[in-house]
């Protein structure tokens, strides 16, 4: 199963868990992967920990990533990250938004978009991918801006790496 | 899936139809391999159906019949390895909305630390910290029943502290009938039962419900009134109270009622926070549309 790339997202209802995780399972779908995802949700508006585990490879079988093998965990909100860490294989990346520069980056609104950013360059998926993904899954009025945000934190991710 | 991730090469045969059960099938996959694993979720199902067969098959460990069926555990039983699942901090847990009132409601049983038989809906989480004031929850509409047995089991002394918690759109589905068996056979203390009115369906989306004067299309249609039912069935004493904007006389009303050894019911009426927002957006939708027609009118005349 190496050939099975794992990425659990973890949050907060109402940050975005769902809408990241639904963007990445469908730009590895356009780029021809085997893609299977699960999450836990409905906690959205009760403030619940919401947790959505993406799997793309050749083959993929089970929907779940099994705890402690997953390659990139990927943390909406820093008071998960002690819960967050036990889905991380030992030589995996935990992203967080500690992870976001200040300066390109204001407050909550778009934590999941900017975190997808910072996680574009660690994986092989087409930008086209990427890019078409992002826009099919958020409403018009917010592309311009997203997408803006999504290029910048992965152009500079990409630069630092 | 789980079988195949953690075991590629091992033969599988899954069962499409586990009642009846295809023994004959069953029974010649069992024969055909050197030993047979039966992977199910939850209670042994498929396992004692085939071991009364008179199959020889290995059985999931007792601790498996608690939570959900994985690639780990997969991984377990076929190694026979028991290293114990992976623990740590907890993830945080749903609460009730800021501003919701039936913070209100809950923070006053907690006061007077009173025992609360519960239900199911937004309010459950009333069972969390930081208000611990829900006892019991088993199922739909078991508030009422089960608050009246613990106040006939514990007698009228420790038995008055006994308060049933049940939801408007839990209590049209299956409350009506407890209170009618509160009026029929009231405990000696009498009992207090609290409808937390809020409107709505609230936990699972804001559904209409007949308490709500709105179909499920949201048209208007007749309201049942919670209050008057409580009335009709010859419940002695009916108040209805916003939780928040009456927050002492709710307070002391609750105190009152206990100590009556009446049947008495508190209709705790305030809207849903989130309700509300829908039903503003919904409203501005219909004015749109109103104003529309109105303007076809005047073209067409």
């Amino acid at each position: 199963m190496s050939s099975v790339t794992n990425v659990v997202f973890v949050g907060i209802g109402g940050q975005g868990v769902i809408t990241a995780s639904d963007i990445l399972a469908a730009a590895a779908f356009e780029d021809g992967f085997d893609v299977k995802k699960s999450e836990i949700h409905g906690m959205a508006q009760r403030g619940g920990a919401v947790t959505s585990d993406v799997r793309y490879g050749a083959t993929v079988f089970s929907p779940m990533i099994p705890t402690g093998e997953a390659d990139y965990v990927i943390v909406l909100d820093v008071t998960q990250v002690d819960y967050a860490s036990r889905f991380k294989k030992p030589k995996g990346l935990m992203l967080t938004p500690l992870a976001l520069g200040d300066d390109l980056f204001k407050g909550q609104r778009g934590t999941n978009i900017a975190l997808l950013g910072v996680l574009a360059p660690h994986l092989t998926l087409s930008m086209r991918a990427w890019e078409g993904a992002l826009l099919s899954h958020l409403k018009p009025e917010l592309h311009a801006e997203n997408l803006q945000l999504f290029r910048t934190v992965a152009e500079r991710t990409r630069i630092l790496s | 899936m789980h079988v195949r991730e953690a075991a590629p090469d091992v033969s599988l045969l899954t069962v499409g139809m586990c009642h009846p059960l295809p023994l004959e099938r069953v029974r010649d996959f069992v024969h055909s391999v050197d030993r047979c694993f039966v992977i199910e979720e939850g209670d042994p199902v498929l396992y004692e159906q085939i071991s009364a067969a008179g199959l020889v098959v290995s059985r999931p460990p007792q601790e498996f019949r608690f939570g959900e069926m994985n690639v780990q555990r997969v991984r377990q039983l076929l190694t026979g390895e028991s290293s114990p699942e992976a623990s740590g901090p907890s993830p945080k847990p749903p609460e009730l909305c800021k501003g919701c009132s039936h913070r209100q409601v809950f923070s006053v049983l907690s006061k007077h630390e009173l025992l609360v038989s519960g239900d199911i809906g937004c309010y459950t989480l009333a069972a969390l910290p930081p208000f611990s004031a829900m006892d019991s929850v088993v199922c739909m509409g078991a508030s009422i029943g089960v608050g009246l047995g613990l106040r006939h089991a514990l007698g009228s002394q420790d038995g008055r502290r006994v308060v049933s918690v049940i939801g408007d759109s839990t209590f049209v589905h299956s409350g009506i009938t407890g209170l009618v068996e509160m009026v029929y056979n009231p405990p000696e203390s009498g009992h207090v039962v609290i409808v937390v009115d809020n409107g709505t369906t609230a936990m699972t989306g804001q559904q209409e419900h007949p308490g709500t004067g709105r179909s499920l299309r949201r048209a208007p249609t007749s309201r049942l009134s919670i209050e008057g039912i409580a009335t009709a069935v010859g419940v002695d004493r009916v108040e209805v109270i916003d939780p928040v904007a009456e927050s002492n006389r709710f307070e002391r009303t609750l105190l009152e009622m206990l100590a009556s050894e009446k049947c008495c019911v508190i209709v705790a009426r305030r809207a849903c926070l989130l309700a509300r927002k829908a039903a503003r957006r919904d409203t501005s939708r219909a004015t749109a549309t109103h104003v529309t027609v109105g303007q076809c009118q005047q073209e067409s005349e």
